[in-house]
């Protein structure tokens, strides 16, 4: 493995940062969606607004990381159907990483409960308020959501299938460390 | 029965109307909202239904007077789980209070199209002195009175119990009214 074959470090830093936010902020959507109204759920939905807008910011500094550094090239070994589902795979998730917060952001605003950004920046309203708009938005930001667990999964299970099938060391592409010597 | 009882209203209007002079709010034309902070997150309300007289000659405000009754059930929240919710017990208890008062006992101009109210806002059975800052102009008929009243919620207890801890719903609530009354001659 040469240094030259990974991703760039600021990719491979925002790579990892943006996926715990999103297992993160996914989960915790998940938890707080079934809350009975209380001071808490007021609380934790906050916090997921913060975490999604968070994701937004960090998923559009990735892109311009993205277009400014190539990635490394896929293994010689891939197919053109394997390339072509590797590439579809890339550009699902990065449409679905911008839809859902914004997605989120959209049913904020119908909903009437503006996002404020840690508590300190008020974002401004994307849609005038609206519940019926808002509970559209809510399903389509529920189902976006799945959609991007499916992908994320396939994701996973590809990384897994390129370390351990094909043995092509892709995995250290993306590793925080490098490959081991 | 039906007779006695219109002429029983038809005498109190008599009586009433010269004693108050005080006009009916024009309910169509006036609002009553609200503003309330959670995390910081600004949160939009009104109440639907309210009545009252108010009087209040430009010319002599200080003779002014209003008295308005709000209806505590047509509170309005942006979804209608939190409709649901403030009407429970911890918040405004519709069932036990239905209405909400306010009774001016003062009305002065403080110059520069100025004047402030002060008087008893009664919510939940709690009474407090409130003053507040207002302008009024008149348009097309009516004078029309427009102001921003800041109240603690807790003073009222309005959010008891898990509710009460200002650091998710702040403790100051901004209501703003809109009063439009036909304008004296």
């Amino acid at each position: 493995m040469k240094p030259t074959e990974r991703y760039a470090p600021p990719a491979i830093l925002l790579h990892w940062l943006i996926a715990g936010l999103i297992i993160a902020t996914f989960i915790w959507g998940l938890v707080v969606s079934d809350m009975p109204l209380s001071p808490a759920k007021f609380k934790y939905i906050a916090w997921h607004k913060w975490a999604g807008i968070s994701v937004l910011t960090l998923v559009a500094v990735r892109l311009v990381v993205r277009l400014l550094k190539q990635p490394p090239a896929l293994p010689a070994h891939m197919g053109n159907m394997e390339r072509l589902l590797a590439h579809g795979g890339h550009i699902a998730l990065y449409l679905l990483m911008f839809a859902v917060p914004l997605t989120g952001w959209l049913m904020s605003s119908a909903y009437g409960f503006p996002v404020v950004l840690f508590k300190l920046v008020q974002l401004p309203d994307l849609v005038a308020q609206n519940e019926q708009l808002a509970a559209t938005l809510k399903t389509v930001h529920e189902t976006l959501n799945w959609i991007m667990a499916a992908c994320v999964v396939g994701h996973v299970l590809a990384a897994v299938k390129h370390h351990v099938v094909d043995k092509d060391g892709m995995l250290f592409r993306m590793s925080l460390r490098g490959p081991r010597q | 029965m039906r007779m006695h009882q219109l002429k029983l209203m038809a005498a109190a209007l008599i009586v009433a109307a010269p004693l108050t002079q005080a006009a009916a709010l024009d309910a169509g034309k006036s609002q009553i909202n609200f503003t309330m902070k959670q995390l910081n997150v600004p949160v939009n309300g009104s109440f639907k239904k309210f009545s009252g007289n108010v009087v209040l000659d430009l010319k002599k405000p200080e003779a002014g007077k209003a008295d308005i009754t709000i209806d505590t059930a047509s509170i309005s929240l942006p979804t209608a789980e939190a409709v649901g919710e403030a009407k429970k017990a911890d918040w405004f208890n519709v069932a036990k209070f239905p209405t909400a008062r306010f009774v001016s006992s003062s009305i002065k101009p403080l110059g520069g199209g100025k004047l402030q109210v002060a008087g008893k806002l009664t919510i939940k059975g709690n009474t407090r002195d409130v003053t507040a800052p207002f302008t009024a102009r008149q348009e097309g008929g009516l004078t029309v009175v427009e102001g921003v009243l800041p109240v603690s919620r807790l003073a009222y207890k309005i959010g008891e119990g898990d509710w009460a801890d200002t650091g998710t719903v702040a403790d100051e609530v901004q209501i703003k009214f809109k009063v439009a009354i036909p304008a004296s001659k």
